[in-house]
């Protein structure tokens, strides 16, 4: 770098020539070259004010275009109140075989409070208390003026109750809308529609849940929007349901039962028609379930599905269907029935004593322990086993309640071979009512499998051969004639055929052993005989009929007439024409003229 | 000759003051500012009444604290923007000393109002963050040296101005206000920039903050965790950045109706670092667009107006002062929008704030004052051109 003196020497020895003098031209010099560095400083500076600005520029348009772009943008979270996933309201409805309506959503509105908003807190507590009778004055009162932001006082409401709510007229109570989910028929089918509430809650709606029934068993394909609207429709029939119901809890009420159970079964699909279980409840005001005792008593309970009871003398027709099926009998074959039988240490019983030897027949007409004790001695306990389990009585049933797992099959711990003689006439293996239906409606049908359900059209595919035909066919005759003369003569409905089985068994005690008086009384029906549609379970829990000289519990006593009456009243809403017997030509009267 | 000969013309006695400042200042800067303090006073009528109902207090006494201190504020800004631009220099100078030496005293007698950092100055009525005084008097010192460093054998003034950069921002980091720090920085940055930074050290700048940036991110779990949250397209709604950005959506074009917002309920900063949240909830687009528009028009015509200056000092002082400015705006606004990692700064004239809106009037108002039309010795420059 070539430094320009401040003093130019030339300039300056020429000026001292003249006499002038030379400090004016060193800050001449000086002036001009800070004016050029200015100048030049300037030049640089403005192309970098400029590259500032146009930073700046771009700068702000970012952030312009960015607020445009996201403003165009719709909000994708939803705000404070409904923090979450979004809550799926619609639920689909749930019918029955003929489209008439068992459950369906009504819309309703939820009833919170945001105590800061509140203008007097004390007078609204009172006012509320007036209009929901159940809320406390207290501690509502205690809840508005204290610290809580927020808090819900009902869930749902009837319409009169949210008028009285809005004249209150105070800022700080707040509605929500909801839909909640309504049974119109009451308590009818309670125990398969089971009952639904609220899942999770906002302000703006709420998830509606099943807890228990179809309700929980179908609950995310009642919840899925993906079905566009379609009800979920139940084989069950609304009419049938209802007579069954009536004349079920008037036969528990009549045979002092403390229980009772139906099952109607259609025995070619397996398809429940009617299934009723007593004491039930109202699902549209579902009861808390027991803190404490015996999960059975509660109303909760199904004893047609949860309930596993030994099933006594329903059970022998199976073990004389497997002899015949395996061809170690047929129905004439005479069979010891000399008592008692002893087994080790085990003494087998009849109820009467039938003489020395019964035809087959004549052990299911008469209900024989000893003889069907001998005819499963016959088969034996393998095969025995075998084949109750391709009846279903070693599984749960498979029917589409969420409470079917825990009817789970009582089994006995080692299948021996007293075991096999006892499980023959329904002791010592302990099953649903509805493991009964499906094995009864195997008999009836023909001898194919029964998978019992609750959905229409879900049992059109036939299950496999348990028995052959002909044995199938065999063995209702048999239990036609247990009605027309035997155990379960109060069976014998008019018109109807009615073929069938009682059975009667001690309960056993929880500490073990059984109780002297306290049975449960089955009867296990099949109408009409001849062509066999419909199998009929009826169970009472502790009956007792004393209108003899004696009290009476066997199941021809108690749970037969109920059966009985059940049929009369629903076969002709199913549809089945009864028989109408021919007059004896002997009460044509001859005129003469 | 005349004048030799008859003595001078009697001249009049100078313009009034008024109407040579209305000629001469930047009328588009100030009426864009008037426009912004005007937006604050109307968004602080929704965005402060929830901070009032938390203090139990009036409604709208924040918007009336404002309106008191942002008049004030006016007034200071005017009655500098009239001086002149040594007078601006006396005042910068001045005032470095006097915010300096309270930022010195901030650890014995300032307050931290519970947020953790030592930062302002209680007076009862109203407080004081000293930071923000010293901002625009660092500013207009930092020139000052820079501006005497091109005079020929003037002082090496812009080390110096460096080391008083860097003095001023480790007191800063120590109390720590990191947002104050940068910004600080940042306008001796561009100021330097403006007098005339060598490229070579410029780039040598860009690649070493890269660096670092890197090694932070590599080495520092923290930074690290805050710059992916920034990056990831996720954003949590319940964090300040979710609620705005949710504000903003809700808002849309239009917006969703004055007072019809939720988001200042939500939002603990909404009448400060988080009122362009509000603005686009309950105005719009719209509003949002003028905001920017109205910060944009002020620093570029001051950035315009300063190309044809021609003293170092106006024009380095004025280019750091607009560019603080816009930069706060920008940053602010920045944050709102997930442009820049979340970052509390205040939107000047807009947010609330007593101290700091009469901090922003003041600087301002040297702004102004520093870009207000003088004459650049054009016609000096055609005469001595002739003259050679």
């Amino acid at each position: 770098m070539i430094r320009t003196p401040l003093r130019p020497l030339a300039r300056i020895l020429q000026a001292r020539e003249k006499g002038e003098n030379p400090d004016a031209i060193e800050r001449e010099n000086r002036r001009l070259r800070s004016e050029e560095a200015r100048d030049k400083a300037k030049g640089r500076a403005e192309g970098r004010l400029l590259v500032l600005a146009a930073v700046f520029l771009v700068a702000f348009g970012a952030v312009g275009a960015r607020m445009g772009a996201l403003a165009a943008t719709e909000p994708a979270e939803p705000r404070v109140a409904t923090s979450g996933a979004a809550i799926l309201t619609q639920r689909a409805d749930i019918t029955d075989r003929k489209g008439r309506v068992l459950a369906t959503n009504l819309l309703t509105h939820s009833l919170y409070a945001q105590p800061r908003q509140m203008v007097d807190p004390v007078r609204v507590a009172q006012e509320l208390a007036k209009v929901f009778p159940d809320l406390d004055v207290a501690r509502l009162t205690r809840d508005f003026t204290g610290e809580r932001k927020f808090l819900w006082i009902k869930k749902k409401m009837s319409p009169e109750q949210m008028q009285a709510v809005h004249d209150i007229g105070d800022p700080g109570l707040m509605f929500g809308p909801r839909e909640m989910r309504l049974y119109p028929n009451g308590a009818l089918a309670a125990h398969i529609l089971g009952g639904a509430s609220f899942g999770r809650e906002g302000v703006g709606s709420a998830e509606i849940v099943g807890v228990a029934g179809v309700e929980k068993a179908f609950d995310g394909w009642l919840r899925d929007p993906g079905n566009g609207g379609a009800g979920l429709t139940l084989s069950l029939d609304l009419t049938v349901q209802s007579a069954m119901e009536e004349v079920l809890a008037g036969g528990m009420k009549l045979m002092n039962a403390k229980g009772a159970t139906a099952i109607l079964m259609e025995v070619a699909t397996g398809e429940i028609v009617a299934m009723a279980s007593l004491p039930d409840y109202d699902p549209n005001d579902r009861p808390s379930p027991l803190t404490k005792g015996d999960a059975s008593d509660s109303p909760l309970f199904n004893r047609a599905v949860q309930g596993v009871y030994e099933l006594g003398s329903t059970f022998k027709i199976f073990a004389v269907a497997q002899a015949l099926d395996l061809g170690l009998v047929n129905p004439g074959t005479m069979i010891d029935t000399k008592g008692p039988l002893t087994w080790g240490r085990h003494r087998i019983r009849d109820f009467h004593d039938y003489g020395p030897r019964l035809s087959v027949t004549d052990v299911i007409v008469e209900s024989s322990n000893i003889g069907t004790a001998r005819i499963a001695m016959m088969v034996g306990p393998e095969r025995q086993q075998q084949f109750l389990r391709s009846l279903g009585f070693l599984e749960p049933t498979p029917v589409e309640l969420v409470e079917a797992p825990t009817g789970k099959p009582l089994l006995p711990a080692k299948w021996s071979d007293i075991s096999s003689l006892t499980i023959s006439y329904g002791h010592g293996l302990s099953a649903s009512p509805l493991h009964l239906a499906a094995a009864y409606a195997t008999i009836a049908n023909g001898g194919r499998k029964v998978s019992p359900t609750l959905i229409h059209g879900a049992g059109a595919e036939p299950g496999p051969q348990v028995m052959s035909p002909a044995v199938a066919r065999e063995s209702m005759n048999m239990l036609r004639q247990v009605v027309t003369r035997g155990t379960a003569s109060f069976g014998d409905v008019k018109g109807y055929a009615v073929a069938g089985k009682t059975g009667t068994a001690d309960k056993a005690k929880p500490s073990g052993g059984y109780y002297k008086d306290k049975v449960i009384a089955t009867f296990a029906s099949v109408f009409p005989a001849h062509a066999p549609k419909y199998v009929l379970i009826t169970t009472l829990d502790e009956p007792v009929e004393t209108a003899g000289n004696e009290p009476r519990r066997t199941a021809g006593w108690t749970a037969v007439p109920v059966g009985a009456e059940i049929i009369r009243r629903t076969a002709p809403l199913l549809g089945l024409r009864p028989e109408v017997e021919p007059a004896a030509p002997d009460a044509l009267t001859l005129v003469h003229n | 000759m005349t004048e030799m000969v008859f003595g001078t013309v009697p001249v009049r006695a100078g313009e009034p003051i008024l109407p040579r400042w209305w000629r001469t200042v930047d009328r588009w800067a100030l009426s864009s500012v008037l426009l912004l303090f005007a937006v604050g006073l109307l968004l602080g009528l929704a965005a402060s009444v929830p901070l009032a109902e938390k203090n139990g207090l009036d409604p709208f006494y924040y918007v009336t604290r404002q309106a008191v201190f942002g008049t004030v504020a006016l007034a200071v800004m005017v009655l500098v923007s009239m001086l002149s631009p040594v007078q601006v220099r006396r005042l910068g100078v001045l005032g470095f000393v006097g915010a300096f030496v309270a930022l010195m005293l901030l650890p014995v007698f300032g307050t931290d109002f519970g947020k953790g950092a030592v930062r302002w100055f209680s007076f009862g009525f109203a407080s004081v963050q000293p930071s923000e005084f010293l901002k625009p008097c660092f500013v207009v010192i930092a020139a000052w040296l820079m501006a005497a460093a091109q005079d020929l054998g003037g002082p090496p003034g812009r080390f110096y101005s460096f080391v008083l950069a860097v003095v001023v921002v480790l007191l800063l980091a120590l109390q720590p206000d990191f947002g104050q720090a940068s910004l600080v920085l940042f306008s001796w940055g561009v100021m330097y920039f403006v007098a005339g930074a060598p490229f070579l050290l410029l780039t040598l700048l860009a690649g070493l903050t890269v660096a670092g940036g890197l090694f932070a991110y590599n080495a520092s779990e923290h930074f690290a965790r805050r710059i992916n949250g920034f990056l990831s397209p996720e954003i949590d709604p319940r964090t300040q950045i979710g609620y705005a950005t949710n504000a903003i959506q809700e808002g849309g074009f239009f917006g969703v109706g004055v007072g019809e917002g939720t988001v200042k309920w939500s939002l603990p900063d909404a009448h400060t670092d988080f009122i362009i949240a509000v603005a686009a909830e309950e105005y719009g687009l719209v509003l949002v667009l003028l905001i920017i528009a109205l910060y944009a028009s002020v620093v570029l015509s001051s950035l315009w107006r300063l190309l044809r200056e021609r003293d170092p000092f106006t024009r380095l002082a004025g280019a750091g002062l607009a560019c603080a400015f816009g930069v706060q705006a920008l940053i602010n606004m920045g944050v709102a929008v997930r442009l820049l990692p979340a970052k509390g700064m205040t939107l000047p004239f807009v947010s609330y704030g007593g101290s700091s809106v009469i901090a922003s009037g003041i600087a301002l108002g040297m702004l102004l004052a520093l870009t207000r039309a003088r004459p650049q010795g054009q016609i000096g420059d055609i005469l001595a051109r002739r003259g050679r």
